[in-house]
């Protein structure tokens, strides 16, 4: 018998290599130099992820790739898969990386002494893995990509050894996220057990096919939905499964928790749409109930966007305030995903995006400001506009881009997802549930205009100085400077990333009329 | 490209001024007052030339577009203007002027308040110039970010309530709005957002959604004017808002709520419009009357001008009801032009008077007849324009708005209206009796100066205007013909 090797086609999984090359080297750059370098570390860090994203757009346009005009297509025997959505979220993990490595700089040089190089090694080895994982195209891989991404995460979580929360942080982020990956895994096996195959496409094929013979697989299938929902949920922070992630942010290292909200959950966004929007979109449609998942998850989605803007309200730490502002800005990105139409994986796309600058951008404030003051405590921003003018106007415009305010970034978002609800809603009556996933979603904007506000207000409208005068490193003013031109040119001129994202409905399947 | 110089240039203007050295007052000052010479300029000479030359058709004037802006989503960039927004950007053009000129004693962040105060220039600009559903809405909010920081940080004791309450009402408004226009937008064929093609739209639709996206826009629009119930807002943000704040709060925004209501809803929805014409003008005759009642028993100066806006904006509400009156839509217009000036000027000379007496508190005066009397004759003038005098601008809106409500309207409702003339002069003759007749408390009030000349040149080009129009209001009519008409035989479908 002749044993055929697959093709490898490692050239397209080149950007993965070459981080994960730089990743260990980073590690051994830091052991080298006898833990001296400071900041070199951290340069170096950052340049690994603009080399990577150099390599990621040669092989993209094909100049990296022998033999082929760009970068789609699969390889190490089809278990990698490069396609629109890959290249989108790849670009976000490099960018929400590169911005949490910038704002940790302060971080680094006060309270992380001895250990810079695992600091930022295991930040570029849990990017290599959600690159990984938005590349994979069938189960095992997105499981092994998943995992990658998180188990440097656990670290990262409890990286102040000697501080109670921080530890506290590491261990429920560790306890949680294996029960959670453990419960995804047993719904996968649900999947494989019914449809024979690992294979995302295959699957799809399969199950249509179980579908239309045995009508019976409801309960079996229900149970590896209802497995898959909690398992992503975790990872996404989405209620009911949302209640670690305001002490994780709190204890984790500050660019961690950005890292957390922002990297980690766009990579459970693309394990979400590959899984359920591609392998199991047969069973969305409330006709199949009940074996339909769409209304399950726009359950999810409206008790993420209340839970989250709601008790976020109450907060008087600024970084359990942004956990649960993640929380519900994950709700309204769920409105996008149930949408299945040409705009929902797009709005999904765009709104990741925008998030991403406003998000991190403001995570970056947050952590320059603790660097100074050590506290996380809103009321200690109490007058800070007028000792630190520039650090306010981007932390206000951070979270104004939060609140949906034209004509930043943040609001083009949520009219994208609520445009790809409405749009699916208007088209078909069986569908007009997303009306009140839209009025829900439009209704706790306006709460969390609140707490946002909030924090606007303790900066600008008091009568009395600040006692900080907050000065930051030139990597830290890099990352505000990202986001700040992110969130208002990505706001004013969007087409090309609406170009890109919509490309990703496209690779589903998802076309304009 | 004139109209988006009008955006564009107090835009700018902020971006210099943010620029300026932080401890540069005067600088400041001029600087912005300066830039915003610019569209003030602008803005009348597009008044002279369409008025001249445009205003016999009811074509949209000086169109610029559509360009597309982001072709995917076919949001386009849209600006023209007809003969709705342009009394509209008049007035936009010369309160902002007034205002920033009135806001030179501020001496606390000049450079923020100035800078602050050019955006929301810009966004008000925008409003009146949009024609497209996105760029509107845009500017719509846009201008919610500066009025909150006006407010929050150089208003009264209670400005961080006032200021989130303005906020997070108008957001809870717009909000409906955009459901209505994302509702448009996906049962329109080809999908658009450009208003004019939407206006053939809007009758297309099942009544179902006519209705919904009706009182959807209903709800945003009448937060802004704002119709009663939905009145509490305004109070609160004038009480704690600064002098030329209050002035372009009552002046310019509560204006955006009715010309977006005969900007978009009403000519988009005409049978929805019929359908609920009777019960906008019962809210139209409560908010007159309400507003007019609640006026007659505050104690606080600032605020008697702040619900007789709510009673006089109850006028315009009254009149849009009469859609099927060219001449109560016309006293519409003229309502808001005159109201804008009016009110504009009360809330300039309360400035005035709080600036020296730190107090607004009726009770607190009398007798200041005597003492500053260039200050009671102006104020009185405004009053008695307030309460609709003939000879004044609100006299013309008025009787104009009754002549068309009650050929168009129910006759009682409208008799029922007309009591709030009766109760508008007991509001503010009551006031000026107690503040500048009566005995004079001189050991109080003894070192009390007139008004000074930078106050008199914000407030005398309100004064002339106001007499202007209310002795020769044609040219104003005139202006508007051709585009009410037009109006009203969209709104007749």
């Amino acid at each position: 018998m002749e044993f055929k090797l697959p093709d490898y086609n490692l050239w397209l999984m080149l950007p993965e290599l070459f981080l994960f090359v730089w990743a260990l080297l980073v590690f051994t750059f830091d052991l080298v130099t006898k833990r001296k370098k400071e900041s070199a570390v951290g340069y170096s860090a950052l340049l690994g992820l603009l080399l990577t994203g150099l390599i990621l757009a040669l092989v993209w346009t094909g100049v990296l790739v022998p033999g082929k005009a760009n970068g789609y297509g699969s390889g190490f025997g089809n278990m990698f898969y490069n396609d629109a959505m890959a290249l989108f979220f790849k670009i976000i993990f490099l960018g929400a990386a590169f911005m949490a490595i910038g704002s940790s700089f302060g971080i680094t040089r006060q309270k992380i002494v001895n250990h810079r190089g695992e600091f930022y090694g295991l930040i570029l080895l849990s990017t290599v893995g959600m690159m990984f994982l938005s590349s994979s195209n069938e189960l095992l891989s997105l499981y092994i990509g998943l995992e990658l991404t998180t188990i440097p995460l656990f670290v990262l979580a409890a990286f102040f050894k000697d501080n109670k929360l921080s530890v506290e942080a590491g261990m429920k982020y560790f306890v949680i996220g294996a029960f959670s990956s453990a419960l995804l895994l047993y719904g996968l096996s649900f999947l494989y057990g019914l449809s024979g195959t690992t294979e995302i496409v295959q699957m799809k094929i399969n199950l249509g096919l179980v579908h239309a013979t045995i009508r019976d697989i409801g309960v079996i299938l229900i149970m590896g939905v209802v497995m898959m929902v909690a398992g992503i949920g975790f990872k996404l922070a989405l209620p009911p499964f949302h209640q670690w992630a305001p002490d994780v942010y709190e204890g984790s290292p500050t660019p961690i928790a950005a890292f957390l909200s922002v990297g980690s959950k766009a990579a459970g966004l693309v394990a979400f749409a590959k899984i359920f929007v591609n392998g199991l979109i047969v069973f969305y449609d409330p006709l199949q109930a009940p074996n339909d998942w769409g209304t399950l998850v726009g359950v999810i989605a409206v008790l993420a966007m209340v839970i989250g803007n709601v008790v976020a309200i109450r907060q008087s730490n600024i970084k359990r305030m942004l956990a649960y502002s993640s929380i519900a800005q994950a709700g309204y990105i769920m409105i996008g995903m149930v949408s299945l139409n040409e705009h929902g994986l797009a709005s999904v796309g765009y709104y990741i995006f925008a998030y991403m600058f406003a998000n991190m951008g403001a995570f970056a404030a947050v952590a320059i400001f603790e660097d100074k003051t050590g506290s996380c405590q809103i009321e200690s921003y109490r007058g800070l506009a007028k000792s630190s003018p520039f650090l306010s106007v981007t932390l206000a415009v951070f979270l104004l881009s939060l609140a949906g305010i034209p004509p930043l970034a943040g609001f083009l978002a949520k009219y994208k997802v609520f445009a790809a609800a409405i749009s699916m809603a208007t088209a078909d009556a069986d569908y007009s549930w997303l009306y009140w996933l839209v009025g829900v979603g439009l209704l706790t904007a306006v709460f969390s205009l609140f707490y946002y506000a909030n924090v606007i207000k303790q900066m600008f409208f008091s009568t009395e100085d600040s006692p900080y005068k907050i000065k930051f490193a030139l990597p830290s003013l890099v990352v505000l400077l990202m986001g700040l031109v992110g969130v208002f040119w990505f706001g004013i001129f969007p087409e090309p990333v609406l170009d890109l994202a919509s490309d990703i409905s496209a690779a589903f399947g998802f076309l304009p009329r | 490209m004139i109209l988006s110089s009008l955006v564009a240039v107090p835009l700018l203007g902020m971006i210099i001024v943010m620029f300026l050295p932080k401890d540069k007052f005067n600088a400041i000052r001029w600087t912005s007052l300066l830039i915003s010479v610019v569209p003030m300029v602008v803005s009348m000479w597009i008044t002279w030339d369409y008025f001249f030359n445009l205003s016999g058709t009811s074509a949209l004037a000086y169109v610029e577009g559509p360009y597309d802006w982001i072709p995917s989503l076919n949001i386009q960039y849209y600006l023209g203007v007809d003969g709705i927004s342009v009394p509209m950007l008049f007035l936009t053009g010369l309160l902002s002027t007034l205002s920033l000129l009135a806001s030179f004693g501020i001496n606390n962040r000049v450079k923020e308040y100035f800078a602050f105060f050019l955006l929301l220039e810009a966004g008000m600009m925008g409003v009146f110039v949009a024609l497209d559903f996105f760029l509107f809405y845009v500017f719509w909010e846009i201008m919610l970010v500066p009025m909150y920081f006006l407010i929050g940080v150089w208003g009264g004791p209670r400005k961080e309530y006032a200021a989130i309450k303005f906020f997070l009402y108008t957001l809870f408004g717009s909000i409906f709005m955009l459901v209505a226009i994302l509702i448009m937008y996906f049962t329109s064929e080809p999908h658009s957002l450009n208003m004019v093609i939407l206006l053939d739209h809007g009758p297309t639709m099942s009544h179902t959604l006519q209705m919904v996206c009706f009182i959807f826009f209903f709800i945003a629009f009448a937060i802004k004017v704002p119709v009663w119930p939905f009145h509490t807002w305004l109070p609160d943000a004038h009480v704690e808002a600064p002098t030329a704040v209050s002035v372009i709060l009552a002046g310019v925004l509560l204006k955006m709520g009715t010309y977006a209501m005969l900007r978009i809803s009403w000519p988009m929805f005409p049978q929805a419009l019929r359908d609920l014409s009777f019960w906008i003008a019962i809210l139209g005759v409560i908010a007159i009357i309400y507003g007019a009642l609640v006026s007659m028993a505050q104690k606080d100066l600032k605020k008697l001008v702040a619900y007789s806006s709510v009673s006089h904006m109850g006028y315009c509400m009254m009149a849009l009801a009469a859609f099927s009156s060219v001449s109560a839509i016309a006293g519409c217009m003229f309502q808001m032009v005159s109201h804008g000036l009016i009110t504009g000027a009360l809330f300039l000379l309360v400035g005035v008077i709080y600036d020296r007496a730190h107090t607004r508190e009726i009770a607190a005066f009398g007798g200041l007849g005597a003492k500053i009397p260039v200050y009671t004759g102006i104020m009185v003038m405004f009053s008695m324009a307030a309460l609709g005098l003939p000879g004044m601008s609100g006299f013309v809106s008025e009787f104009m708005i009754f002549v068309g409500a009650f050929g168009a309207l129910n006759k009682v409702l409208v008799g029922i209206s007309v009591l709030g003339v009766v109760l508008g002069a007991t509001y503010m003759l009551r006031m000026v009796q107690k503040i500048f007749l009566g005995e004079f408390n001189m050991a109080k009030w003894g070192g009390l100066t007139d008004i000074n000349l930078r106050e008199i040149i914000s407030v005398a080009p309100l004064a002339v205007l106001t007499v202007a129009i209310g002795v020769y209001p044609k040219p104003l009519t005139e202006l508007m013909t051709a585009t009410l008409e037009n109006l009203v035989s969209l709104m007749a479908r």
